[in-house]
């Protein structure tokens, strides 16, 4: 199949950055906007030769600003928008993530994950910047966030990632790594008709623009996108369901925050991904996600075969919190290890979902950066048992 | 008894009527101006997107211009229209913002939006100060002036804000001062009938912060300083650099020759002379 179709269905030996780009041109993306960042920077260039193939458009912006603020402007044509960056590029476009979630405009930002902090090492993976998509940018906000494991999970959390940002009409990262960015792995593209795919819902055309309630609702508004005479008001200012903006009364500011936030919430439960294996009789368990995850699960794997009590719990959407979930999963384990390729960032959200039912504990690996050896995770598996 | 319409009242938002603007500011007056040159060429409001940043100025579409209006982060209004018209080349963009939303903090999207000739208008609203947030320095402060953070004076030197567009690519430019409306209506409409990307600058008054604490006086006492103190292009060339130094030179300064339209013989004169204004 020539690769100038938006979805090339077949098996491919792919690199996770590519298998990302496939999975955003499969889900519809047509738009993107990025600067050059290893260990990103093959997701740009993959968009940026298959985009024109496609009716697409890629730009290659000025920084990551700009990058985020553009994609924001293309979505509000109606376009499905993307871009990928890594941590020193996040820190820059978290106030535009801000304006996304304000404005409710859906897109997908894509984190490969490098060393930091500052420049730090840039093709050394870590998971460094776990709470920064959640908190990074100002005010009370949800995040939405799925951690992928393998350069498959790069495709098709990538779709999934496009899927509820339609759906929720908000921006949905992708917390991957150095190491599934750039890792090889066989990747297979469903035929177009399998991938699922979701639009957001317009507001009907033809009616009085001025009646239209585009924004503010914890089931959705329909987004009044630009170019259909909605006359829509989009800003970033605390406004109300019309778009409008009150920049003088703190109800109206409570309730521009609260209703965000509750969107978000009020969907949680359709939002949660999870893999799991042997909870009910482990007595501790392996918590990982993204890579370290799938570390966590042959390791869990290898002490069952070692006749060891182990059991892993790999949450996929990191945001929102799987508190319940892994209460659920969790609550009977003595111990749980909570394996993180950073000093221990969800460690805090593991604690206190298990507060007063069982302990958590931080188990980074030896040296940061690098994968979590099987040795070293067992030792500390022995060391709870004994 | 009849009721008297404003001739622009059809393409504001019902129920926003009322600006939050001070006194005597200028973006009234070109927020009209701008709504001439859409009415004279008979455009479709509905076919445009108007992008602003934050600041006095990024309040003239917003909310009241009734079209879709994307109002941005602060600065960062050309990058999010550069998203706009490359996913929709179909829509007419205009970026309306101030001084320092387009050219401190944004300035890095500015030339290279330039660079780039994206098919946008660009209206930047020169008012030489950061006027929301009450009277700091900008980068378009005239050397000297006081400012509440530059209180003996600013050290520092301003921005051509024309010479900066047209040295990064824009392939429209032009500049004129809220004392002459009707040119910035003619250059709103040179601007959105360019290809490519436009940039007018129009020095406005802001007679609450600008206007005090540089001493310039009320808003007549800048529209009379930016009148007296304006050169077009055809008077400039018999003026030496010495009597061309601290003036502002205004006309269309860069303009495809294909694009160029002489204005009649009379309205060259209301230009060059002191009527520039709405009079």
């Amino acid at each position: 199949m020539p690769e100038t179709a938006a979805v090339i269905p077949g098996r491919f030996f792919m690199q996770g950055n590519e298998a990302c780009a496939e999975g955003a041109l499969a889900a519809g993306c047509r738009f993107f906007a990025g600067y050059p960042i290893t260990p990103a920077t093959e997701i740009a260039e993959r968009m940026a030769q298959r985009l024109p193939d496609v009716e697409g458009v890629f730009i290659q912006m000025e920084d990551e600003i700009s990058s985020m603020a553009a994609i924001i402007g293309a979505a509000w044509t109606g376009a499905l928008s993307m871009t990928a960056t890594s941590g020193p590029g996040i820190s820059l476009m978290l106030e535009n993530i801000g304006y996304a979630v304000g404005t409710e405009t859906p897109c997908v930002v894509v984190d490969v994950q490098r060393g930091g902090p500052t420049t730090g090492i840039p093709a050394v993976p870590s998971q460094g910047d776990m709470v920064q998509v959640r908190r990074g940018s100002h005010g009370d906000y949800e995040a939405i966030a799925f951690a992928p494991c393998s350069a498959q999970e790069m495709f098709d959390l990538t779709v999934l990632a496009f899927n509820t940002a339609e759906r929720l009409r908000t921006p949905v990262f992708i917390m991957a790594d150095a190491a599934i960015g750039h890792m090889r792995e066989p990747v297979v593209i469903p035929p177009e008709t399998e991938i699922p795919r979701v639009h957001r819902t317009l507001p009907e055309t033809g009616g009085d623009p001025f009646a239209i309630q585009g924004f503010l609702s914890e089931d959705v508004a329909p987004m009044p996108i630009f170019g259909n005479g909605f006359k829509s008001h989009v800003t970033g200012s605390c406004h109300d369901g019309y778009g409008m903006r009150n920049v003088v009364d703190a109800t109206a500011l409570d309730h521009f925050v609260r209703t965000l936030t509750n969107k978000i919430t009020k969907h949680r439960d359709s939002l949660m991904h999870m893999e799991s294996e042997s909870t009910d009789d482990a007595e501790v368990l392996l918590l990982g996600y993204g890579l370290v995850g799938r570390a966590a699960l042959a390791i869990s794997r290898q002490a069952r075969s070692e006749g060891l009590p182990v059991g892993c719990v790999r949450p996929i959407t990191v945001w929102p919190f799987a508190d319940a979930e892994i209460r659920a999963l969790c609550g009977k384990a003595r111990r749980v290890l909570v394996m993180e390729n950073n000093l221990g960032q969800m460690l805090p959200y593991v604690q206190a979902a298990l507060a007063g039912i069982t302990t958590a504990e931080p188990l980074p690996p030896r040296i940061l950066g690098s994968l979590h050896h099987p040795d070293h995770v067992l030792e500390a598996i022995r060391e709870v048992l004994s | 008894m009849s009721t008297a319409v404003h001739p622009m009242a059809k393409y504001l938002r019902p129920g926003k009527e009322l600006t939050t603007a001070c006194p005597g500011c200028g973006d009234g007056q070109i927020a009209h101006s701008i709504l001439r040159a859409i009415d004279q060429l008979e455009l479709d409001i509905d076919d445009f997107v108007f992008v602003c940043g934050i600041g006095c100025a990024g309040w003239i579409p917003s909310p009241y211009f009734a079209a879709d209006t994307l109002h941005t982060t602060h600065g960062r209004p050309i990058a999010f229209a550069t998203g706009v018209v490359l996913a929709a080349p179909d829509r007419r963009v205009m970026v309306v913002s101030g001084d320092g939303d387009l050219t401190a903090i944004g300035g890095n999207h500015l030339i290279h939006a330039a660079r780039r000739n994206l098919d946008m208008t660009v209206i930047c609203v020169n008012n030489r100060i950061y006027g929301m947030t009450g009277g700091q320095v900008a980068p378009t402060t005239p050397q000297g002036v006081r400012t509440v953070t530059t209180p003996n004076g600013n050290p520092e030197g301003s921005f051509d804000l024309c010479k900066l567009a047209e040295a990064a690519g824009a392939t429209y430019v032009a500049r004129w001062t809220t004392a002459h409306l009707r040119q910035i209506t003619r250059a709103v409409i040179q601007a959105m009938q360019h290809q490519g990307f436009s940039f007018i600058e129009i020095l406005s008054q802001c007679p609450v912060q600008y206007g005090k604490l540089s001493r310039e006086g009320g808003a007549v006492a800048t529209l009379d300083h930016f009148r007296d103190n304006s050169v077009t292009l055809r008077r400039a060339e018999n003026l030496t650099p010495e009597e061309l130094e601290g003036r502002w030179l205004v006309g269309e300064l860069v303009a495809p020759t294909s694009e160029l339209v002489s204005p009649p013989t009379s309205e060259v004169a209301d230009a060059s002379t002191d009527d520039g204004g709405e009079s």
